[in-house]
């Protein structure tokens, strides 16, 4: 079976979205672009189920928080090809006051508990997701963690004050 | 062959035929030695609990052979290792299952303060939601550590008044942690 490039897939990406596909790099061998919220389920679906390496496997959805940018959250979906043994980065940057993006609960079952980790670490609204609340921090935390205006640290700690060690 | 020890009878009157001394003493002398532990291990604290039962340095010679592995026959709630805050409620309720007279140990650095891990999503201590009679430093602490920790313990339980857990004292500091 023969392998497929990299540069295949942006040749077969910016034929069918053109303009949609930006910032296509290749840090460690590993393809990475980015697309706009209107058009990443239909960027995804296209890598799903077309003919060159159809991406059958949903790795990972994740985010990222750049508080210094405009549209300050990346939305990252990692995808795996098992047939042609590739792997493929896609990024949506969206705005942090309003954090919404379409689900993709309709392509992957799998990307039903990512989104809920990716809502409840980041606050992002996966719109049309089937039952969007906290998976892993409890219910009463009432902020999303790994923003980064929210400290990492308890505030109830106490053994660690400056008084403690003279400081 | 193995000597067998007998502990010492408590203080008291001594005479021909009779040996008189406070309810109390007899009662705690009776409970200590036959405390039943509910293990309550999340992380490495546990792996060293499992060494303290084991038979190098077996837990069974103060009379805790018997874990209890329900909440409601165990006198000892042996927290050992980190809890994490979506943990803490089912903590909380393992502690409320239990009757009294009940007591608590906190093994190990993560139960007594959150450890190393000072972060969000973690209980800095078991102390913020339930009441904590001894705690073992270290991070884990040796088996010698927990030992020493549970023979604390028993010298709280000899030394305890029949009255005091219907004490107000006793009542308030349950209210401060909103127990009743």
């Amino acid at each position: 079976m023969a392998e497929v490039t990299n540069q295949e897939l942006v040749q077969a990406l910016t034929e069918k979205f053109g303009g949609q596909i930006t910032g296509v790099n290749e840090p460690y061998g590993l393809l990475t672009f980015e697309t706009h919220k209107d058009s990443i389920i239909s960027v995804l679906s296209f890598l799903k189920e077309n003919s060159i390496a159809n991406f059958n496997f949903l790795t990972d959805i994740t985010a990222v928080h750049y508080p210094e940018k405009k549209h300050g959250i990346a939305v990252v979906y990692h995808l795996h090809s098992m047939v042609k043994r590739i792997r493929v980065r896609v990024k949506v940057f969206i705005d942090e006051n309003h954090p919404t993006i379409p689900t993709a609960t309709t392509l992957w079952n799998a990307a039903n508990w990512m989104e809920r980790e990716t809502y409840d670490f980041f606050g992002v609204r996966f719109e049309g997701h089937p039952d969007l609340r906290r998976i892993l921090n409890m219910d009463e935390l009432g902020v999303h963690p790994m923003l980064k205006q929210y400290p990492l640290e308890d505030p109830n700690r106490v053994d660690k004050k400056d008084e403690y060690f003279g400081r | 062959m193995s000597d067998i020890n007998i502990v010492d009878a408590p203080p008291g009157i001594e005479g021909s035929g009779f040996f008189a001394t406070s309810l109390d003493k007899v009662i705690g002398l009776a409970r200590s030695h036959s405390l039943w532990p509910l293990p309550f291990a999340t992380s490495c604290c546990g792996i060293e609990f499992m060494a303290t039962m084991g038979s190098h340095y077996d837990f069974g010679r103060f009379g805790s052979e018997r874990l209890s592995f329900s909440p409601r026959q165990a006198d000892l709630l042996m927290v050992m290792g980190t809890i994490a805050k979506k943990m803490s409620p089912v903590l909380k309720q393992v502690y409320l299952q239990m009757a009294e007279p009940r007591w608590v140990i906190a093994v190990g650095a993560c139960a007594s303060s959150g450890g190393i891990f000072d972060t969000y999503s973690v209980l800095q201590g078991i102390d913020e939601i339930i009441p904590v009679d001894v705690y073992v430093p270290g991070c884990p602490p040796r088996p010698e550590a927990i030992l020493d920790g549970f023979g604390k313990i028993q010298e709280l339980v000899k030394n305890e008044s029949g009255r005091r857990r219907n004490s107000d004292q006793y009542k308030e500091m349950l209210a401060s942690y909103g127990i009743l």
